[in-house]
């Protein structure tokens, strides 16, 4: 910050942006309250976005529990059945592609396979790719972005013309192509985790930049707050002031962006099995289930409608929580 | 402003010219760190040494990467030979090479395919913006009422929707089940017009509801801010008509950061729409980039990336000049 005649200008006008900026200051001037305890009774009373918050925690807790429902109420996700298949059709025995008490969400067409054990399958793999890939974008987004934010001057030029770089380009031709020349089995994991351990870094390498934008514009102007100018005249060296003083404001920014990305990594992810790049067969995921219903869904629509419903609910899920934990955070985005 | 513009050109040349490199690099190395032969994917398995050998001489696969970047990039420019001794084959500016499996040349390929990929980008794109920035506006105009969050309800379902379970929903239903359309194809416009309009009608209205759903959500917010502005309230307060207020002060500021997306979004199409084409099975740019990932065919994937990349770059810097026509805050002098 500048010494000299701008200075005193600067602090007349600082109090009125610092007001306006500061997260509902009557109500935490009177009650004292934390923006995180303001937030949380917020996002409490908006009932959409606690109905997507369950929806989530639900799915979450089918991921974890795979294992037990598919032996409680399915059969291995690989198993065929093939007295389930009528056999000159190929097609499911019974209505809506084979629902039944035995097979809750019926079976596949041609090899009988339990619809229900694979979209619980795929709910773990999807999860999994979705939550890992945007923790990996938020961590990459909030070092370089604030490394930009905070350093400025070549460093900064350098970061943003990446992120720029990266914003404008053939995204998802690139993951495809990149995905597809890595080998399917590496590490000495099995094909499914293997290849979850290619999306989730491709996906969080091209997710970063949208977080990095936004930290780095949340960084310069948190640079130039008195606390950040407080801190330094006591001597705090450049890792405190950013790790301490100035990362706790970007927490809210940081939370929305993240809880944000994840119903585009699930979107990535789907999309990449469907072009048959993500998780190889036989092992599950709805984007592959869908890819295999392209040959089916005129004869078997629910093989088609059980896998896209999963991911729009998802997906729905994720925005409907997102959007309502953003309203919470920052009343003026509403 | 022609400063400017020469300075924006050599951008846009060294962003290509980093796309391509980073292709070029990712697809050359990854298949050296894992043991796989371009070579053997051009002439097949169980070829024998000398053929391949002769293949790799032909290719220029011995050179150093950096030096056949070089001759990929003299290809696109003047044109390049590949000879292995008596053996030669000319392939004529532009140059991207040919096909490792069928040993077509590329660029005519990717040639006949753009007009598929751009009627059906350019039809999607006058759909969504059409119908985005009608819901987004009146939405904001009407906000609160049950118009505002039927459309917004609409909306992020439609954000939450993905091409490959609509496209195939509005198949199995318009196609299949109601019988109303042809299933989607492409006829060339100039044959025929009104089969080229059928056959994309189906592609395009699935397409443009995706992004419709973005862009009315980003008109939506944009508006409501535009609105909150002082500049409105004085508008409004030095009487002009509330058509005028939202029609000539409201939309002009509230759309303008829609142009940048928009640019975005239509370049990234014009690339390929990789999906929407696997749907509904036509055969433009994407078609041909999965068709080349799935060979792992290094030419058709490197000439549609930098088709892809292309367009991006391109419509980034329409976007950018016509920033200064309609935001006269950044008009260049």
């Amino acid at each position: 910050m500048s010494l000299g005649p701008e200075t005193s200008l600067h602090d007349e006008t600082t109090p009125t942006a610092d007001a306006a900026q500061e997260r509902d200051p009557s109500e935490k001037a009177i009650a004292g309250r934390s923006l995180k305890q303001i937030a949380w009774r917020r996002l409490k009373k908006d009932r959409v976005a606690v109905g997507g918050g369950i929806v989530i925690l639900v799915l979450i807790l089918i991921a974890i529990l795979a294992p037990l429902l598919i032996k409680l109420f399915g059969h291995p996700f690989d198993e065929y059945h093939n007295d389930k298949i009528d056999p000159t059709l190929g097609l499911p025995l019974g209505k809506l592609g084979g629902i039944s008490g035995d097979y809750l969400l019926g079976v596949e067409p041609v090899n009988g396979r339990d619809i229900f054990s694979r979209i619980v399958y795929g709910a773990q793999t999807t999860l999994t790719v979705a939550f890992l890939s945007a923790f990996l974008s938020t961590i990459l987004g909030v070092l370089f972005g604030m490394t930009a934010g905070f350093v400025g001057g070549w460093v900064d030029s350098i970061i943003s013309r990446i992120m720029d770089f990266l914003l404008a380009f053939p995204q998802l031709l690139f993951s495809i192509a990149l995905v597809s020349v890595l080998p399917q089995t590496m590490f000495g994991l099995n094909a499914r985790w293997a290849r979850s351990i290619v999306l989730i870094c491709v996906i969080g390498f091209f997710g970063w930049p949208y977080i990095g934008r936004i930290v780095r514009g949340q960084t310069l102007s948190l640079r130039e707050r008195e606390f950040v100018e407080a801190s330094r005249s006591l001597g705090a060296r450049s890792p405190r002031i950013l790790f301490r003083e100035m990362l706790p404001n970007l927490a809210a920014p940081i939370l929305v962006y993240t809880t944000l990305i994840i119903p585009t990594n699930i979107l990535t992810e789907a999309a990449l099995s469907f072009l048959g790049v993500g998780i190889p067969p036989p092992f599950p995921s709805w984007g592959g289930m869908l890819s295999d219903a392209l040959q089916f869904y005129r004869y078997d629509p629910m093989f088609m409608i059980i896998p896209g419903a999963m991911i729009f609910i998802t997906v729905l899920s994720f925005n409907l929580f997102g959007d309502g934990l953003r309203d919470a955070l920052d009343p003026k985005a509403r | 402003m022609l400063a400017y513009l020469i300075r924006r050109l050599i951008n846009a040349v060294v962003t290509l010219l980093v796309v391509t490199l980073v292709t070029f690099g990712v697809f050359f190395l990854v298949p050296k760190a894992t043991g796989s032969d371009p070579a053997l994917l051009y002439v097949g398995k169980q070829a024998d040494p000398v053929a391949v050998e002769g293949i790799r001489t032909k290719l220029g696969l011995n050179d150093p990467i950096i030096v056949q970047y070089g001759k990929f990039l003299k290809g696109i420019v003047a044109g390049r030979d590949y000879s292995n001794g008596p053996d030669i084959t000319h392939c004529s500016a532009p140059c991207l090479g040919y096909t490792f499996k069928t040993n077509q040349e590329v660029w005519p390929i990717l040639i006949d395919a753009l007009p598929v990929t751009i009627s059906l980008a350019i039809g999607a794109a006058v759909l969504w913006v059409l119908m985005g920035v009608l819901f987004g506006v009146i939405s904001a105009l009407r906000r609160g009422s049950i118009w505002d969050r039927g459309v917004m309800t609409v909306a992020l379902a439609g954000v939450s929707l993905p091409i490959y379970f609509t496209g195939l929903l509005a198949l199995s239903i318009f196609v299949y089940g109601l019988k109303w359309l042809p299933n989607a194809e492409y006829t060339p416009f100039i044959d025929n017009p009104i089969k080229w309009f059928t056959g994309l009608i189906l592609p395009w209205v699935t397409l443009a509801f995706l992004f419709a759903a973005t862009y009315a959500r980003l008109t939506r917010a944009n508006m409501l801010e535009t609105l909150g502005e002082d500049y409105i309230r004085t508008a409004r307060a030095k009487g002009l008509r509330e058509r005028t207020v939202i029609g000539k002060h409201g939309l002009r500021s509230g759309l303008t950061p829609l142009v940048t997306v928009f640019g975005l979004d239509v370049g990234a199409l014009l690339g390929g729409a990789i999906l929407t084409e696997a749907v509904f099975n036509l055969r433009g740019l994407g078609y041909w980039a999965l068709q080349g990932i799935r060979q792992n065919d290094l030419p058709t994937i490197l000439g549609v990336t930098l088709f892809a990349a292309f367009f991006i770059v391109i419509m980034n810097l329409i976007v950018d000049l016509l920033y200064g026509v309609i935001d006269p805050r950044v008009r260049l002098g």
